[in-house]
């Protein structure tokens, strides 16, 4: 089952003085308020939060409804946007594998994928033992959903007093929260020229395929940022 | 629960989950130490740094509202924080909250 000793460890890594919780509940309190805006009761609401778990993909849902999507237009759009979850997943869980784990954790907690979890656990995973990483990470996982979840909940609650630049605020927050970490995660030449690449080519490529534009863009300079981080190495 | 609501929230996280449980799939025969890691890695960040950029040059919601030198004013004063602060996380955050109200409303 799962060690308990690493599980609350990770749960306690978003407690710690520069943690994603603040920022997790300020950016889900938002989503509750759109949620409720959008005509959702309470239980949708949080049923959402718990079962999508990923800020973009619930922002393409509630555009996709207001404009009367189907719901096969609603898959293809989120499934797009939320295309990037591939290579994060990919990215992280070769960090915890380990023969003595079960298989069912990572395909149950492979849900937690999501920025703030994928970066907190990218930071601290080197300071646990390989064996108990996938404890930590579920730790993670079920601290930033729980957030999650009561930032939905206030955000639904008090909706009637958040006005339209309360609202720009909490929506500005997010992309700024994501910015800081990616920023703070650049330690190295490839990630730090990802970083960059992506951040120059993700508007460029949006300027003439809006859809394929993140998916273009991370391939095309995550590739770049490889090569030449392969080609500093050698 | 009204039954179009519960499909869209089915459908979105079936959209979601997918691309997680393919990437813990298939993440299997993949050793830490191999080239085809390390070029993953670098398409996840390059990724998410596309997507942040996107959200801010080419918002969607309420930040439409919001002109474009103003949301590049609050990333810049947040990023200048976020420096001065040894690389806090959350002081740039709330900041650019209150910064993106301010200026929305008086500027």
């Amino acid at each position: 089952m799962i060690n308990k000793n690493f599980f609350f460890k990770g749960y306690r890594s978003i407690f710690t003085h520069d943690s994603p919780a603040i920022a997790l509940t300020f950016c889900f309190i938002a989503i509750g308020a759109l949620f409720k805006n959008l005509g959702f009761n309470i239980q949708e609401s949080i049923f959402s939060t718990v079962l999508t778990y990923a800020l973009p993909g619930s922002l393409v849902m509630a555009e996709s409804m207001l404009i009367g999507a189907s719901l096969l237009n609603i898959f293809l759009a989120v499934w797009f946007v939320n295309a990037r979850l591939y290579p994060m997943a990919v990215s992280l869980f070769p960090l915890m594998m380990h023969k003595s784990q079960p298989k069912w954790k990572y395909y149950f907690s492979c849900h937690f994928i999501a920025v703030s979890a994928w970066l907190i656990m990218k930071s601290n995973y080197k300071k646990i033992p390989k064996e108990y990483r996938i404890d930590y990470w579920i730790g993670i996982g079920s601290a930033t959903v729980s957030v999650s979840v009561i930032g939905t909940f206030i955000g639904f609650s008090f909706s009637e007093y958040l006005n339209k630049d309360m609202m720009m605020g909490l929506a500005i927050l997010n992309p700024v929260y994501f910015l800081c970490m990616m920023v703070g995660a650049s330690k190295t030449i490839p990630v730090t020229l990802s970083v960059l690449l992506g951040t120059i080519l993700g508007p460029i490529i949006y300027l003439f395929s809006p859809e394929w534009s993140i998916l273009l863009a991370g391939v095309i300079g995550g590739t770049i940022a490889y090569l030449v981080g392969e080609h500093s190495v050698s | 629960m009204s039954a179009n609501i519960v499909y869209a929230i089915l459908v979105t996280s079936l959209a979601t989950f997918l691309s997680r449980f393919l990437g813990a799939l298939t993440s299997q025969g993949i050793k830490e130490t191999s080239k085809l890691f390390k070029w993953f890695n670098c398409l996840a960040y390059a990724t998410l740094a596309a997507l942040i950029a996107r959200t801010i040059i080419f918002p969607a919601g309420v930040l439409i509202e919001a002109s474009y030198y103003s949301r590049s004013i609050v990333v810049f004063l947040s990023l200048f924080v976020f420096f001065i602060s040894k690389k806090n996380f959350v002081y740039p955050t709330i900041f650019s909250a209150v910064c993106m109200a301010i200026i929305n409303n008086y500027i």
